[in-house]
């Protein structure tokens, strides 16, 4: 139970204060601007508009500098934005096959139409810290070489052979969910599923990919392809009666091929999970395809052994705005429950300490007869 | 077709301010059933839609509200001027629609063939908007319930015979049934759900 | 869902699909220098916004499949009526509700006969700076492609 606590708005006021005073840090230095944020920092602002899940570039770089580089925080701010605009729409869907590429790499072929494109990559570096960013010195331009052939899906290259399920199809008849308008009910679609997943927090979503590689609900995953991107964003407009494009957006997404030893229900083939997120996020994309294939049970008839298979226990708390809104409301006043508690505690130990006392009087006379 | 003009023109001048006017309004009609609000700002829609009907629409409709409109509603300007003005899109479905508009001295279908909510969100319910000849000098009514003190007065002109037995078959399967909002110009009169009628007697 | 399907009002038009297309990617810098560039300006009326909001992105499941809505992105919009009566409209993805607004000005007035031409030329100005970055991107990341070969395991 709460109760409204009063008092305390000038000690607001100025814990606000400082709070910007500590944002803002050494005045001695410059502080730091949003185009900076988006230029330099740019993965940071890509995880909080994917976690947020809104794409603006600008408004998640001031989200990160108002947040003093919380990224949870940060995600919250961008989130609670959100819910001030009105909808104008929902787009075309993305195609993702005709995604000017940045980077595509996949672990199931050596050789594949459009290569393998490593792009801007952490892999291959060293993980050793780098005192040439300490002296900023000056960045070499990027080499240029000339563009191959179009770079062609790894899902349609297995498909040839007919050893991989489709893209995914929904059931007949199913209408697309969207859970910023309706209330999250269980068991949940998969395209549903998939919303929630592209929202939820990377670093739980990395755990529980990881669970399944260790056997909660193991998967035999490859990465059929990782890609990341432009794509363009198309908006139906009524008053025109055609979809014109609004712009591009960079996104991961990753397909991943899962091994399936074949039910009653279907042969022996490869299955897939799908990762899509906003900006260039490959952990996330990988994370998200590994839970959205664990996730599939009902489809291959697979017992739900472990917390990764499980959605309700995945898609409830996948959101970090709801659960740290729920973990650190507890420092909010509790004053009332815990004068309750404290004074159920204090009966229980009279009571406690009664019975005791009445035993060792007890002893105490038996021991003295 | 309607001409562009129509379907460009005639929203609100000040969007924002004269949403939040109406939207007050209503709250305010919707708190006490029968009483007559004058809107204090101004929409044009394309005929036969009214302008208190207008301004309801405005204000309430957006790209998450399906809108069901008349047959002759559907054959004007209207359905483009609340697409463009408002993002709702018109729907065919009488369940599938949050609102449903009506013009003046049109046949209009049974409450029952509209969305009347389920148990669990009995407020996925239509709200119809039914533009009458006048929201005075009609059939006496009574009407009681929640935000009516004792009793009140509505007398609706234009509305048809079968009425009564509509709202009161609304009434009895309650929390769940329509809301309807009575227009007449530039006036609304609100009735929830919860408002009971019944005949006035002499 | 269902779909905002109403009357057209015009049949599909691809040059004007494209030219939006190209507005919504122009520079406000680009689109400024347009509008001063022009000799005879002209008056301009709102008729909606500009304004901004949000669009539901959506994806396909798989890449391929059924739909899924992914998150939303911030759309700035404007319609604008020319005195002449011509309605232009812009859209465009961010918060840049200038940008909008001018991209509407030059959607109307790619409809005047006298005005095409300037509006081709911001048009022609858009394209070439759009396709030089793409052709630079796709040379950068050419220049990370690799050949992995496989080493041969065990004795021969």
């Amino acid at each position: 139970m709460y109760v409204a606590v009063k008092g305390g708005e000038a000690a607001i006021a100025n814990a606000h204060r400082l709070l910007a005073d500590r944002r803002r840090g050494d005045r001695n230095l410059p502080s730091i601007t949003i185009e900076q944020i988006v230029e330099q920092l740019g993965l940071a602002v890509d995880r909080v508009m994917a976690e947020a899940s809104l794409y603006d570039r600008a408004l998640a770089a001031l989200a990160v500098r108002q947040a003093r580089g919380d990224m949870i925080e940060a995600i919250f701010i961008l989130r609670a934005y959100r819910t001030t605009l009105p909808r104008f729409g929902y787009s075309e869907p993305v195609d993702t096959a005709n995604m000017k590429i940045e980077r595509r790499v996949s672990a199931t072929y050596k050789d594949l139409p459009g290569g393998q494109l490593l792009g801007p990559t952490f892999d291959y570096t060293h993980r050793l810290l780098d005192p040439s960013l300490i002296a900023d010195e000056t960045v070499a331009e990027p080499a240029v070489k000339e563009p191959g052939e179009h770079v062609m899906r790894v899902s349609d290259i297995l498909d040839g052979e007919g050893l991989i399920e489709g893209d995914g199809q929904m059931p007949e008849g199913h209408v697309m969910g969207d859970l910023t308008r309706e209330p999250m009910e269980f068991p949940m679609a998969r395209d549903l599923r998939l919303q929630a997943l592209a929202r939820g927090d990377e670093g739980f979503l990395l755990a529980l990919a990881y669970s399944t590689q260790r056997g909660y609900g193991r998967t035999h995953p490859f990465v059929g392809e990782v890609r990341i991107g432009e794509v363009e964003v198309e908006l139906d407009l009524p008053e025109l009666g055609f979809a014109v494009s609004l712009g591009t957006i960079r996104v991961t997404e990753c397909q991943m091929v899962n091994q399936f030893m074949g039910s009653a229900k279907q042969p022996p083939q490869f299955t897939r999970g799908y990762g899509l997120v906003f900006g260039q996020s490959e952990r996330k994309a990988m994370s998200m395809s590994l839970v959205d294939r664990a996730l599939r049970t009902d489809e291959f008839s697979e017992d739900i052994v472990a917390p990764a298979q499980d959605q309700e226990f995945v898609i409830s708390h996948a959101d970090n705005v709801q659960a740290t809104g729920f973990v650190e409301h507890l420092k909010l006043p509790h004053y009332v429950d815990f004068q309750a508690e404290l004074d159920l505690v204090r009966r229980m130990r009279r009571d406690y300490e009664a019975a005791n006392a009445g035993d060792t009087a007890k002893e105490q006379r038996e021991a003295a007869e | 077709m309607a001409s562009q003009s129509q379907i460009y023109a005639g929203a609100f001048a000040d969007p924002v301010f004269a949403a939040q006017s109406v939207f007050r309004d209503l709250m305010e009609g919707f708190a006490r059933p029968g009483a007559i609000k004058q809107l204090s700002a101004k929409s044009t829609p394309p005929a036969p839609l009214g302008a208190a009907a207008g301004a309801v629409a405005l204000t309430l409709c957006d790209h998450d509200t399906p809108v069901w409109l008349t047959p002759s509603l559907g054959k004007s300007g209207v359905p483009q001027w609340i697409a463009f003005h408002t993002g709702a899109a018109v729907t065919a479905s009488k369940t599938e629609a949050r609102f449903a508009f009506v013009e003046k001295s049109a046949a209009f279908p049974g409450f029952d063939q509209f969305s009347l909510g389920t148990q669990e969100y009995p407020d996925r319910s239509t709200t119809l908007v039914i533009e009458v000849e006048a929201l005075t000098g009609g059939r006496a009514l009574t009407a009681k319930g929640p935000g009516i003190k004792d009793e009140t007065e509505v007398a609706v002109k234009g509305l048809p015979e079968v009425f009564l037995e509509f709202w009161t078959a609304n009434r009895a399967i309650f929390p769940r049934g329509v809301d309807l909002v009575l227009t007449a110009g530039e006036e609304l009169l609100c009735l929830p759900r919860t408002t009971r009628l019944s005949l006035k007697e002499a | 869902m269902m779909d905002a399907k109403l009357k057209q009002e015009s049949p599909p038009d691809p040059a004007r699909k494209k030219a939006m297309g190209l507005l919504a990617r122009a520079t406000l810098d680009e689109l400024n220098a347009a509008w001063e560039a022009l000799a005879d300006k002209p008056d301009v009326h709102p008729v909606r916004g500009p304004e901004t909001g949000l669009v539901m992105v959506r994806g396909r499941i798989g890449g391929g499949g059924d739909p899924f809505n992914l998150g939303e992105a911030t759309v700035s919009r404007a319609t604008i009526r020319l005195s002449s009566g011509e309605i232009g409209h812009g859209q465009l993805l961010g918060a840049d509700r200038q940008r909008a607004r001018l991209a509407a000005i030059f959607d109307a007035l790619a409809q005047r006969e006298d005005d095409r031409a300037n509006v081709d030329a911001l048009l022609q100005q858009v394209a070439d700076r759009l396709a030089l970055e793409e052709r630079r991107n796709a040379e950068e990341t050419a220049a990370t492609r690799v050949d992995f070969f496989t080493m041969v395991r065990g004795d021969d």
